[in-house]
């Protein structure tokens, strides 16, 4: 009776027992200081060592190439990225994840961080993004403009309001006096996105961005009521860094004039 | 055969129960660590918020629904696997156990490109008028998907307890199959079936990845309360920690309820409540 069944049981109670596992918080350790350039002194200090960024998953793509361009111009610096939801980089610093830099999608998620004396100085704005509407490329339900989106019969996927994108969602809907009836309210614009790109929705609200990154699998439709909802994004350096002069000459690539072109470029606006 | 432990030599050398107690304060810890963070004197408000309430009435509806389509296809899947051999039966029950060792979120876009308005199936389902996508019904499918191997892992171990002899003595006496089936195998293995329902229903009311990745999120249709929970931190961590508390204290009494077994003296902290 017992013998084998015994193992199998507590391993499917197991399974039972871990229900949502998927926010699985990605803390990246901080990898040890590198070693000390060993390349003399030259006139100005040469930089090293390692730097974690926690991004916005809006800007995975674009960080990605501003830490790859840092990491080049100054040979013995690491760029550590962890992209999340803002919400979720929010929480897992205030819980001590070691940051030394981070992105918001948003100003209101950096002030949580301010608010808890967790950022160093002013943070800096240094992108902007508008919301654009997303429709698979044979844009099956013929959307031409936001209030297309409320017709009935469209599939339109949203985010939720509890999120900034489902936030700026809102205010469009009120300046224009447009109700829409989404069939899913998302809780990540990347879901938003994956509904469209699936064909699953009709048309789905995200920003402009997402529209550039998702190439020629969906059709970007801008529409002008997007200036009604502008998201802000501000960078700053994290209160705990151990490495703030590293902080400071990357948060100066993203706010300069290299990081604006790789910003612009990938459709984010100027602030 | 039920050979009763617990008195006398137990074989265990003691450094084993050291590392038991760690083990236990591993899954313990983090648990009384949520609790902890529990806003108390808001927690009723907070649970009872129309959308908590909602949710919750979706995820036990939906998880019952489940449950029931986990039965009907699961007692015959085990059957098939438990009583007749065939060539490609390690093949067959590697797969129907693989949505237990799968990333949920893997089921979703699994279901997504099956039922979906695009999919295999969705697309012939689309054209009869039936759509799933956004509906209910995804997530009964998507949570049936990831709980199916639960009952039909525990109903086929059952059936290799209880061997054939009955129901090989029950045919000598003329009944046939279906009588056989009806009147000696399952009452034979109703307590597995009953253990392996309970999991699936607890494995559903977790549900999560395949859920949001195939069925969406709105309420009242779609977020069950994991999905609810999710949403609910991004604004309100206080709402997401006590529907967590109320998503672990349905799924303790499930699997409680599942697993008395005569010999293991129940869970001592229910004792002393």
């Amino acid at each position: 009776m017992s013998g084998a069944r015994k193992p199998l049981a507590a391993l499917l109670v197991a399974g039972a027992l871990s229900p949502a596992l998927a926010g699985c918080a990605a803390g990246t350790a901080s990898a040890p200081a590198g070693t000390s350039a060993a390349t003399g002194t030259s006139a100005t200090p040469a930089l090293s060592g390692t730097v974690t960024v926690f991004a916005a998953a809006s800007l995975k793509a674009t960080f990605t190439k501003l830490a790859s361009d840092f990491e080049a111009k100054n040979p013995s610096t690491k760029v550590t990225l962890n992209s999340a939801g803002s919400s979720d980089l929010v929480t897992q610093i205030t819980q001590g994840a070691p940051a030394d830099v981070f992105a918001s999608a948003d100003t209101k998620n950096m002030a949580k961080l301010t608010y808890a004396k967790l950022i160093d100085g002013q943070p800096a704005n240094f992108a902007t993004n508008v919301l654009e509407i997303a429709v698979p490329p044979s844009n099956p339900a013929s959307i031409r403009s936001f209030a297309d989106l409320a017709k009935p019969g469209v599939k339109v996927v949203t985010c939720a309001p509890q999120v900034p994108c489902g936030a700026a969602t809102d205010k469009v809907e009120k300046a224009t006096g447009t109700t829409l009836k989404a069939v899913s309210e998302e809780s990540s614009v990347t879901d938003v996105l994956g509904k469209v790109t699936s064909g699953e929705a009709d048309a789905g609200l995200v920003y402009v961005t997402d529209v550039k990154t998702a190439g020629d699998k969906v059709k970007g439709i801008a529409f002008p009521e997007s200036d009604q909802a502008v998201n802000t994004y501000p960078i700053a350096a994290v209160g705990t860094s151990k490495n703030k002069e590293l902080a400071a000459a990357f948060i100066a690539t993203v706010t300069g004039s290299q990081g604006k072109k790789v910003l612009t470029d990938a459709g984010f606006g100027t602030p | 055969m039920n050979h009763r432990s617990g008195s006398g030599y137990t074989g265990i050398p003691p450094w084993i129960y050291a590392i038991a107690a760690a083990g236990g304060l591993f899954v313990l810890l983090p648990l009384v660590a949520m609790v902890a963070k529990v806003n108390w004197p808001q927690f009723v408000p907070l649970v009872t918020s129309e959308s908590s309430l909602t949710a919750l009435g979706l995820s036990l509806r939906t998880s019952a629904a489940s449950t029931v389509s986990c039965v009907v296809l699961g007692v015959p899947l085990a059957l098939v696997l438990a009583r007749s051999p065939f060539p490609g039966q390690r093949l067959l029950r590697a797969f129907v156990l693989l949505p237990l060792v799968l990333p949920p979120v893997v089921g979703g876009i699994a279901l997504l490109y099956t039922f979906g308005r695009q999919g295999l199936l969705g697309k012939n389902l689309e054209l009869a008028g039936i759509q799933i996508a956004f509906s209910t019904t995804a997530v009964v499918l998507a949570q049936t998907f990831v709980a199916l191997p639960f009952l039909v892992v525990s109903l086929e171990g059952a059936l290799r307890t209880a061997g054939n002899k009955y129901e090989a003595v029950a045919a000598t006496l003329g009944a046939r199959p279906s009588t056989v089936l009806r009147r000696v195998t399952i009452p034979l293995v109703l307590p597995g079936l009953a253990s392996g329902a309970v999991l699936s229903f607890a494995r559903s009311l977790g549900e999560f990845g395949a859920t949001l990745t195939f069925a969406g999120s709105l309420q009242g249709v779609t977020r069950t309360l994991p999905l609810e929970i999710y949403l609910q931190r991004e604004t309100d961590a206080d709402a997401a920690v006590a529907l967590s508390l109320v998503l672990v204290a349905v799924a303790v009494a499930v699997v409680g309820l599942s697993y008395r077994h005569p010999h293991t003296g129940a869970a001592p902290e229910r004792a002393l409540q």
